[in-house]
């Protein structure tokens, strides 16, 4: 029953963040200080040169489509979500016409939730396992010298890292790629190779940014466990120190960082959108900012709700680890 | 350095050093600036180090110690207004849900929970398309808040719900007194140590938010902040040309700001956890 009720609770916290965010997006272009279908025009009409009153006029109404702007402001609303959560469609892209939305999109996603899902295993293994060690032992010179780290390093921002690493390893030492450039033929190791070769930098920023956090939290979760009666009667009984860390500890202290891997969610996105765009990554950031210099609306409007679906999305399934771990919501 | 980690108030000292150097910088510097460093060609391009130009200059001939001191200082009124209203709007709306209770209770705390899972990049980076490519800093000020305010706001209705089952509250209210003066009175001192801390950590994040979607050129390029100089240095090529003082010195200030803003907040958060322990 306490399960039901929290897949129940969880799923309308979901449906309010879509409702939510899908009326920010709605509204956001009424309020904006220019008429977006105008400035959209002037802008395609100063990059394509001449074009005909017919083609205006055409363009104007795909335009005033994709922003929903015709009939009463209720059934613009309706339209908007039929077409987030029902079509699927966002129209085609203005700057690489004809091709669907869509299509642009559903090429970037798999890089997004490839870097972004590799990236955040490597840092969220990582660090739960340094900062146990070191909230296991926290007077240790070892245990000191890696919260040090995790302080230093979990305040810089993504593209601060990202930056520093295409510095060092893209120009001064040119072991790897300054730009994204995926070779090989679908199916080969040589894609594979390169599409590691390619991903290891941005990876790796992400990596950075976020394990320190790991480390800082799991560790201060250690050392409460360890002054628990539990913990202690477990001693006292002569258990070793790995059966106390992996079955005592361990599983007490993951929990919180499984809330906290929910909460990031949408930071860990931010930066990844940041570090696409550095690094030349085909994924939804850059997407998104190549749809913001060429002015691409329907291209801007379909992967900014893709954005919110998406994170709104894995914040779930995460949350959905819960009673996978906690035997009380399993159980109650 | 053994006390550094295992003491909060060490931890917190540190903080504070780092912030008042960064604030010196950004608070006081920018009155004794000899010419407007936003204006271009006022001084001899691309300059090292000199005792006219202590950081040397940029590409575009400013002035790069003067025009860091502005980048400093429109970070941090950016940062610390985004905080403040956050902070009041965020205590505000907590301190009621959590002490009315019901109906009200539910939807704001849907409303926080929903506002927490909603990506702000993106949505910053439609309002700057939206602006005609650029936002300016107040509507990045005011869309930062936006998306800021439920976490100090859920922390402290968490506050609120369990100090409402306390007996010394139960006593103010049994003895007549009025339910705001039973929070501003006796709630809210609780909370105040966790809103210190909420409150460093949100001019932490908005400085971030800003200046992320300043180095990718879409934050107002008509105001300095640390942002928008590493955009201009990164546009002129400032790292092929080896003009590293003009990238590196807005980087170095950005991560000293934000060690010390990090180092502060956890100290009080520490702070208060401890004392609500206590209690």
């Amino acid at each position: 029953m306490r399960l039901v009720n929290f897949i129940a609770g969880r799923i309308a916290v979901y449906v309010m963040v879509l409702a939510v965010g899908m009326t920010i997006l709605f509204f956001v272009p009424r309020f904006a200080p220019t008429d977006p279908v105008d400035a959209m025009l002037a802008k395609i009409a100063v990059q394509s040169g001449y074009m005909d009153a017919s083609q205006v006029d055409a363009l104007r109404a795909s335009l005033s489509d994709t922003f929903g702007l015709d009939g009463s402001l209720l059934e613009q609303y309706g339209a908007f979500l039929r077409r987030v959560f029902v079509e699927f469609d966002f129209g085609p892209s203005l700057s690489m016409y004809p091709t669907p939305v869509m299509e642009l999109i559903s090429n970037a996603l798999p890089w997004t939730f490839g870097l972004l899902f590799s990236a955040t295993i490597i840092a969220w293994v990582l660090g739960n396992f340094v900062g146990l060690l070191a909230g296991w032992k926290p007077n240790s010179n070892a245990g000191r010298a890696m919260e040090g780290l995790a302080i230093c390093l979990y305040p810089i921002p993504y593209y601060i890292v990202a930056l520093i690493l295409s510095v060092l390893f893209s120009y001064v030492w040119a072991i790897f790629p300054l730009t994204t450039t995926i070779r090989g033929a679908p199916w080969s190791w040589d894609l594979v190779r390169s599409i590691v070769w390619n991903s290891f930098l941005p990876a790796m920023a992400i990596v950075i940014t976020t394990f320190g956090w790991w480390i800082i939290s799991v560790k201060a979760q250690t050392q409460a466990l360890k002054e628990e009666e539990f913990v202690r009667y477990a001693r006292l009984k002569g258990l070793s120190d790995a059966r106390l860390l992996g079955r005592y500890i361990l599983p007490n202290a993951l929990l919180p960082q499984i809330t906290f891997l929910a909460l990031q969610i949408g930071l860990m996105f931010n930066g990844s959108l940041i570090t696409e765009i550095i690094f030349d990554y085909p994924g939804l950031g850059l997407l998104i900012y190549k749809a913001v210099l060429q002015g691409d609306y329907n291209l801007l409007m379909g992967t900014i709700s893709l954005s919110i679906v998406a994170v709104a999305t894995a914040t779930m399934i995460i949350d959905f680890l819960y009673p996978l771990i906690d035997p009380r919501i399993r159980h109650g | 350095m053994r006390a550094l980690f295992q003491d909060n108030p060490f931890r917190l000292y540190i903080g504070l050093a780092l912030l008042l150097i960064v604030s010196a910088i950004g608070l006081v510097l920018p009155w004794f600036t000899p010419v407007d460093p936003l204006e271009w060609y006022t001084a001899p391009r691309n300059q090292g180090p000199s005792g006219a130009h202590p950081l040397g200059t940029t590409s575009l001939g400013q002035d790069i110690f003067w025009l860091l001191t502005w980048a400093v200082r429109n970070s941090l009124i950016l940062g610390v207004s985004v905080a403040f209203l956050s902070t009041l709007i965020g205590v505000f709306l907590g301190l009621t849900a959590g002490y009315v209770g019901g109906g009200l209770d539910r939807f704001l705390s849907f409303l926080m929970d929903a506002l927490i899972c909603i990506p702000t990049l993106p949505i910053l980076i439609l309002l700057a398309a939206l602006f005609g490519g650029q936002l300016s800093l107040v509507a990045a000020g005011v869309a930062l808040v936006v998306f800021n305010w439920p976490f100090p706001g859920r922390q402290v209705r968490a506050v609120a719900l369990s100090m409402r089952e306390r007996e010394f509250v139960n006593v103010a209210w049994f003895s007549g007194e009025r339910r705001s003066r039973i929070l501003t009175r006796h709630i809210f001192p609780y909370i105040a140590g966790w809103s210190a801390a909420n409150f460093i950590n949100t001019v932490l994040v908005a400085i971030a938010t800003e200046s992320a979607l300043a180095v990718i050129g879409l934050s107002s390029a008509s105001q300095a902040t640390v942002g928008t100089m590493i955009y201009w240095a990164l546009k002129y090529q400032a790292l092929l040309g080896e003009r590293y003082i003009w990238i590196g010195a807005p980087v170095v200030v950005i991560v000293a700001l934000f060690i010390g803003l990090f180092l502060m907040s956890s100290g009080l958060a520490m702070r208060s956890s401890e004392r609500r322990m206590s209690i």
